[in-house]
């Protein structure tokens, strides 16, 4: 769907999916390296284990069909070239320290002078302007200060991000839908613009739930391990089984009760039903439950979830309707027929590493354009020579010249 | 506003773009929603009959239930028009038929499968309009064996690995916050709808997109499934520990359960970071020189940490560190955030005036564009709210036909 549209992105981890999403619409992104690769490749899991920048799992995640360019553009020449390559793209995406591209001569009044059409967007932890905007920030930062954490974990231990981090593809694909955003007024007016993302507002918006209450009666959520706690409520939505965890909250009325008839029914011919035999799910509001009686349901159900896998009571849940999902590990998801079926799986090919990997194939099915993985992530400066050669047209020389100068 | 005016009145990038939103819940209205917020015209169609569920979801105003006082809905909708319409009755058909051609856009989040019994699948709307864009959103795919089973972002959260990666190794799985999946989704769905305008602008071609939240999900997580593709190795979650860094973690400080988070990647960091706690005598304790050595005595090294941070509030840890030169935050409540001076610098909540709501906070997209503004042209629509502007005035039906359907209890 973008297919005319190139994007030089200049971003570390903190902004890889941005590019990763436009790419997979269509756009021609090009990942422009600092000479030796962006430092981020050195974050791990490694294929095999090996560390080295070209082995990266973290950097095969979110680099794929990105065409890598090598570039110092803290050097006069790399800043020459930068424009040139500014004055033929679309997009500009970066995730520096506010006010380190402007230092350089390349912020977005620097570039806009060059192509007014552009359209950069910044992805940083709190934004290029106020109080905080030079803080350092990381994922747990972001989760921490975006209110995420405060409500996550166990009440008697330390609040918890989630174990991988969440912030940076989250902005990374708020990012996107801004560019593009952006890109409908430069359709209306023919100009480019400034996008300038927040990293820690992307977290804000997660935790929307807990916005909602403190605005209705200022209450301030508190975290409840795998319950949610709010205002009277006091409800599981991780209730463990035989040989895992499922996602199951007690709901009455229209969204719950044909789910927990279904499951009483079932309980019953195990004789398990106990105190929820009988009861009228259609008028039960949980929200005036009492934390006992809540308790108690919970107790008869976690003692008959305890009999059961998580694949039984899930086929059993999509048979009679249940809204009941298992708990899924990297490795069911992997193994999971919707998906397989769906064709959401690519082995992707690694040459360099005579090997394939398995990775998702795209996030979106569309009937006029195919939006796929194309290739995998780049080598340092893969495209170096078809990018500056066959592209800006330099000649061997010149290109040698710059890789000697350690420009490129 | 005469034409001089009217030209240099400034453009929103969506502007003239028209939506129409069949959908539910979080993730669709939180998809138009933003439209919304760019100048797009988005009309909301609802049922009389069967509310929409985060209508009758708490909390409401005052806590006294009714279909205009949810604030999960408010937060949801803002912006937008609001109209009722039975899809049952038989003369709906020819107000779906004039709201489709109005339309550039409609999302929609049916059981997959069930559209077309109302008939508003892609094929059908296709017929009414040929350059149609359709984003069908669901829980997981138009099509496959569980395409049909119900999912909500609080139980798919744990079909997509979250709950898996959320919590202690030694204890079971946290929540993290409920239905998770709900709002990491519309930020993808928007991207791919703004790229199908593009291609119709250029082509004249609409088209039908298909996402589900279990397959945005994922993307998520890739370094961990890559693991396992690769490596065999299947990861599960942590606390909140990190392989790259130490200490990497949330501490107790001064007060009733206020904590600050501390990260330290490099040893340039670490040096650093020793230097603004005063150098006590431990920090020069070989073992935590390095990175290697941090993470093979850290559940020592965060007890030594903890001790120090335990006597200032996370105010005071979070501006020492960051002072420095070190990644640091407080573990802010909700009331915190309300209250973050970033956030306030960067008019993150603005104060908007609902008709049965009154004053309520209204929350900002998490960037901004430096010629372009957020403009809330209204709050969310009470039910039915502008039935008699829509069908009137912007799908052009006369009085007496609006009445008509009216009082047949079409708009019901």
């Amino acid at each position: 769907m973008l297919l005319h549209y190139r994007v030089l992105d200049l971003t570390d981890e903190k902004g890889w999916m941005c590019g990763k999403i436009l790419s997979e619409l269509g756009a021609d992104v090009v990942k422009v390296e600092r000479p030796g690769g962006d430092p981020a490749r050195n974050i791990g899991p490694f294929y095999q284990d090996i560390p080295d920048p070209e082995k990266s799992l973290y950097w095969f995640a979110y680099n794929t069909n990105k065409r890598g360019i090598t570039l110092d553009i803290e050097t006069s020449r790399g800043q020459e070239i930068l424009k040139q390559l500014v004055t033929g793209a679309d997009f500009v995406i970066e995730s520096f320290p506010p006010g380190y591209l402007s230092g350089l001569g390349l912020g977005y009044s620097q570039l806009s002078e060059i192509n007014p059409k552009i359209i950069m967007t910044s992805i940083t932890p709190f934004g290029q302007t106020g109080p905080y905007k030079d803080y350092k920030g990381c994922d747990l930062v972001a989760m921490a200060m975006g209110g995420f954490m405060y409500v996550c974990g166990d009440a008697d231990r330390p609040p918890v991000r989630v174990s991988m981090e969440q912030s940076y593809p989250i902005a990374g694909a708020e990012a996107a839908a801004g560019s593009l955003i952006a890109h409908h007024y430069r359709i209306l007016t023919g100009e480019g613009q400034h996008v300038d993302v927040s990293i820690q507002e992307c977290i804000v918006r997660e935790i929307f739930m807990e916005l909602c209450f403190w605005d209705a009666s200022k209450e301030v959520s508190v975290r409840a391990g795998p319950r949610r706690r709010r205002m009277a409520a006091y409800q599981r939505d991780i209730w463990p089984c035989k040989d895992g965890h499922l996602g199951f909250r007690i709901l009455g009325g229209r969204l719950g009760a044909g789910t927990l008839q279904a499951l009483t029914d079932w309980m019953d011919t195990e004789n398990m039903a106990g105190n929820l035999k009988g009861m009228d799910f259609e008028s039960l509001d949980m929200s005036k439950v009492t934390r006992a009686e809540s308790q108690e349901w919970e107790n008869t159900l976690l003692q008959f979830f305890s009999r059961h896998s998580k694949e039984e009571i899930y086929q059993k849940a999509v048979e009679k309707n249940m809204l009941i999902c298992p708990g899924y590990t990297p490795e069911e998801l992997v193994e999971y027929e919707q998906l397989e079926e769906r064709n959401f799986w690519t082995e992707l090919q690694y040459p360099e590493l005579d090997t394939t990997i398995k990775q998702p194939e795209g996030f979106l099915r569309a009937s006029e354009a195919r939006c796929q993985i194309r290739r995998c992530a780049p080598l340092i400066g893969e495209y170096n020579e078809e990018i500056y050669g066959k592209e800006l047209g330099f000649t061997k020389r010149e290109l040698a010249l710059l890789k000697k100068e350690g420009i490129i | 506003m005469n034409r001089e005016a009217k030209s240099k009145r400034k453009k929103a990038p969506l502007e003239g773009i028209k939506v129409l939103d069949l959908s539910t819940q979080y993730m669709g209205p939180n998809v138009t929603r933003a439209l919304a917020a760019f100048g797009a015209e988005v009309i909301r169609l609802e049922s009389i009959h069967q509310h929409e569920l985060t209508r009758v979801s708490a909390p409401y105003k005052d806590n006294v239930v009714g279909v205009n006082r949810s604030f999960v809905f408010a937060a949801s909708n803002t912006g937008k028009y609001g109209i009722s319409l039975n899809l049952k009755h038989p003369h709906s058909a020819e107000v779906v038929r004039r709201l489709i051609i109005w339309a550039d856009i409609v999302v929609e989040n049916f059981v997959p499968g069930s559209a077309k019994k109302y008939g508003l699948d892609y094929e059908q709307l296709r017929e009414l309009k040929t350059d149609i864009i359709v984003l069908s959103l669901s829980a997981q795919g138009a099509t496959g064996p569980y395409s049909r089973h119900p999912g909500y972002g609080f139980n798919l959260l744990a079909l997509c690995g979250f709950s898996h990666f959320t919590g202690w190794p030694d204890r079971e799985a946290s929540v993290p916050v409920g239905a998770y999946t709900d709002f990491l989704c519309p930020w993808f769905a928007i991207a791919a709808i703004l790229s199908a305008l593009d291609y119709r602008l250029r082509t004249g071609k609409g088209q039908h997109i298909d996402v589900s939240q279990l397959e945005i999900s994922p993307h998520f997580l890739i370094p961990a499934i890559l693991d396992y593709t690769a490596n065999g190795r299947v990861q599960t979650r942590c606390g909140n520990r990190s392989s790259s860094a130490s200490p990497h973690g949330a501490f107790r400080c001064r007060g009733d359960d206020r904590w600050c988070v501390i990260a330290v990647f490099s040893d340039e960091e670490w040096e650093t970071f020793c230097r603004v706690i005063g150098s006590p005598e431990w920090t020069k304790d070989r073992k935590f020189n390095t990175l290697g050595g941090r993470k093979d005595n850290e559940d020592e090294l965060d007890k030594l940490v903890e001790a120090w941070t335990v006597l200032s509030t996370p105010e005071e840890v979070m501006t020492r560190m960051q002072k420095s030169g070190v990644a640091s935050g407080v573990v802010q409540t909700i009331k915190d955030v309300v209250n973050d001076p970033q956030l306030k610098h960067r008019e993150r909540f603005q104060i908007l005036e609902h008709p049965e709501l009154g004053a309520h906070i209204c929350e900002n997209l998490a960037f901004r564009l430096s010629k372009c503004e957020v403009e809330w042209k209204r709050p969310a629509p009470c039910l039915g709210e502008h039935n008699e502007f829509v069908y009137t005035k912007l799908l052009g039906m006369s009085e007496e036909e609006f009445v008509e359907l009216l009082n047949d209890g079409v708009f019901e």
